[in-house]
């Protein structure tokens, strides 16, 4: 027995040991300076990583810094975050997606950017909006996008037709460009948050809110999409498609018009014989401003704990939101530089992304006015417009079900 | 280890009734019996070991949670307080429990019929041996060789309305007039998401049965067929008996297998069209993984592991019958 117990304790001596080797080996080299390897996980897709790894080796050399990239799939982030989180082991530089971030906050994972002097000062409110939690920015999206309506540029000229402004405007193009083997329009309103961001526009613009989803407004902003099905102008397959599919259905000249988001305009350009433009979505009436959800992936400085590596953080996270690397990111992936002035000078070069610098402006997050109970809100909304579109209840009642629970 | 705890005992009590008796020899047989005891525990630990660690550990954490007010924060802070039944209450209270039930149900039921009978039936076809069907038979177990999430993006196009494979060939046949909404009507998803299933478990199915028909022997038949024993007559008297044991194993872990499907349905529809193909699997998934409500999520989980359970017992039993015959 006593033998056990004396190699316990060698053995814990042992660690200790080494734990203080290790401890003075790590002052010493940050003593040293320059020594500071920051990890970095992003949800970069193997044709964006290239962009985004280039300006992060920029900001890093320029800090006399290194920082190692890890790219991993979107879907997958947050299960890795959270297990980061209970592990601590999470990185120094952590990008997630603006509707994850309060989130993450909320646990106290984060630290608050303004540590770091990040206030988000030239950034539109919705931007700030998106990586707040209870009063305090903790994630900064340095590109943003939302969605707008694309159209068949030929089509609606072959048909007479203006880009609709309106909703009635909307409609009735929609049933104009409809025909025997093409669809007015094209729309996502599937089983998941993908579904509820693309019926968002409708439902704001409308001057309804997520908190009160029975209210007229929100009625009537159901009843419009659920029209656009029922007459036969959008098929009734859109409760299957995700948004990737509505872009393939665009593609294939199988709608006339889209909604859909900026990031596809890299496979638009290359489809060939595809003459598109893209307005923002319209509005119930003239004169109504558009309401649309502010998207994007912000990046945040995960607490690790080393006070030293988190200030390298901070200031790497400075580096790569700014002007310039905006521009770069914007250019590469088809969205919108968040700081208001660069996206005007976006907007000058290239007026495909104008219409998407016009509706960043005055979009909204998600997370704003129900913060962490977000989610719960959103999945209230796919499952009434799911109801709605599939014939199984009215809109009133779609929206009164999707909400009993 | 029942009858050698039995012995044991017995032992004890014999030297229990104050006989006393030779002390050293008492000893060492004593020693001699402990060490005994230490090796047999020794080969037991490895598996113990891994059962408590890969199982045990899993299914406790598991019905922890369904107790636990657990979220996103908890990964954080370490903090899940106990909120008794609430998760429950939670669950069997709103409008999707019934549904998933049901659709559950439904779907495993489905699933298992069609991919049992058309096994069965492909299994009893390769049996006669004809030119290429060992090419044919291999080619069989293809859909098990895909990805799941490949499969299924690819039975999404040929299932769509209005461009998918399947509906132009139906309506080239005549055999339908308008498109079938085969994943976007409530009324029909559930059917849709069922053939695709069907088409996966075919494999399973077809190969296990197969090899149960490989071990009737030819002689079986051939008595049988002198008695007048051919055709229907011979499935029914000698095939079916004889296959009895393989039946009932491969229907009990395809009931298993199909309880907790969850790419497949993930895939096609996602739960939907209106919650219509939602089952316990992907709502305890959806709770968990988009909602973030770990504790609701572990709560539907734990239901169907209570139902797995059931079944798991029944192949247990069934399993052992069929060794004991």
């Amino acid at each position: 027995m006593r033998r056990i117990t004396t190699g316990i304790i060698g053995a814990s001596a042992a660690v200790a040991a080494v734990a203080a080797l290790a401890g003075c080996g790590g002052a010493d080299s940050a003593a040293g300076g320059g020594d500071i390897t920051l990890k970095l996980t992003d949800t970069m897709s193997e044709t964006s990583a290239p962009i985004y790894d280039k300006i992060y080796d920029a900001c890093a050399s320029e800090q006399g810094i290194t920082v190692e990239s890890n790219h991993v799939a979107g879907s997958g982030l947050i299960k890795t975050v959270l297990q980061q989180a209970s592990s601590r082991t999470l990185p120094d530089v952590l990008m997630l997606d603006n509707p994850d971030v309060q989130q993450i906050a909320a646990s106290g994972a984060l630290s608050p950017l303004s540590d770091y002097g990040i206030t988000g000062e030239g950034f539109p409110q919705g931007v700030v909006d998106a990586g707040t939690y209870d009063g305090e920015l903790y994630g900064i999206a340095p590109i943003v996008n939302s969605i707008g309506l694309f159209y068949d540029a030929d089509k609606l000229q072959a048909a007479g037709i203006q880009p609709p402004t309106t909703w009635d405007e909307l409609a009735d193009a929609a049933a104009r460009l409809t025909t025997d083997d093409t669809y007015g329009i094209a729309f996502s309103a599937t089983n998941s948050f993908e579904g509820t961001w693309q019926f968002l526009p409708f439902l704001w613009s409308n001057g309804a809110s997520e908190d009160d989803l029975t209210s007229p407004e929100a009625v009537e902003a159901l009843e419009f999409v659920n029209r656009l099905v029922q007459d036969g102008s959008a098929s009734a397959s859109v409760v299957n498609w995700s948004q990737n599919d509505v872009n393939d259905q665009f593609i294939a000249g199988k709608a006339a018009m889209m909604i859909n988001g900026p990031w596809n305009m890299p496979s638009l350009e290359a489809a060939e014989g595809l003459n598109f433009a893209s307005v923002p979505l319209p509005v119930p009436s003239a004169g109504d401003e558009l309401v649309a959800p502010l998207g994007g992936e912000t990046f945040t400085v995960p607490q690790t704990g080393d006070a030293e590596r988190m200030a390298a953080a901070g200031e790497f996270v400075t580096c790569v939101t700014q002007g310039e690397n905006q521009l770069t990111m914007a250019t590469g992936r088809g969205a919108v530089p968040s700081d208001s002035e660069v996206a005007q000078q976006a907007a000058e070069e290239n007026p495909l992304v104008a219409s998407f610098v016009e509706t960043v402006q005055s979009a909204r997050a998600r997370t704003a006015l129900l913060g962490e109970s977000w989610p719960e809100a959103a999945t209230q909304i796919y499952t009434a417009e799911q109801l709605a579109l599939t014939g199984s209840a009215s809109p009133a009642d779609a929206l009164a079900q999707a909400t009993a629970d | 280890m029942t009858t050698t705890a039995t012995l044991e005992g017995r032992d004890v009590a014999a030297r229990g009734d104050g006989l006393g008796g030779d002390h050293h020899g008492d000893r060492a047989r004593r020693r001699a019996r402990a060490r005994e005891k230490a090796a047999q525990w020794l080969f037991l630990a490895p598996a113990i070991v891994y059962v408590l660690v890969f199982f045990g550990y899993p299914v406790v954490k598991n019905l922890t949670m369904g107790f636990q007010e657990y979220t996103t924060r908890t990964f954080y802070t370490g903090e899940a307080p106990w909120v008794g039944f609430a998760n429950y209450a939670e669950v069997f209270r709103s409008s999707i429990f019934g549904t998933t039930v049901v659709n559950t149900v439904l779907f495993t039921v489905g699933s298992i019929v069609g991919q049992f009978v058309l096994g069965l039936l492909l299994a009893l076809y390769f049996r006669r041996r004809f030119p290429l069907s060992n090419v044919m038979r291999s080619l069989l177990l293809l859909p098990w060789l895909l990805p799941v999430i490949a499969g299924t993006s690819v039975w999404k196009w040929m299932l769509d309305q209005d461009s998918g494979v399947l509906n132009q060939v139906l309506r080239g046949l005549h055999l339908v007039s308008d498109p079938v909404p085969w994943l976007t009507s409530p009324d029909v998803a559930l059917l849709g998401v069922v053939i695709v299933n069907v088409w996966l478990g075919i494999p399973f199915n077809s190969a296990l049965l197969y090899s149960g028909l490989q071990d009737i022997p030819d002689e079986l038949y051939e008595a049988g067929a002198l008695d007048g024993a051919t055709g229907w007559k011979a499935f029914w008297h000698i095939t079916w008996p004889n296959l009895r044991g393989v039946v009932n194993v491969v229907l009990v872990l395809g009931v298993i297998y199909t309880l907790k499907v969850l790419d497949i349905i993930l895939g096609l529809t996602g739960g939907g069209p209106a919650n219509a193909t939602q089952t316990l699997a992907t709502d305890s998934y959806r709770r968990s993984f988009t909602e973030f409500s770990f504790g609701t999520g572990a709560a539907v989980s734990n239901v169907l592991i209570v139902v797995s359970l059931v079944f798991a017992v029944v192949y247990l039993r069934v399993n052992r019958r069929a060794v004991d015959e």
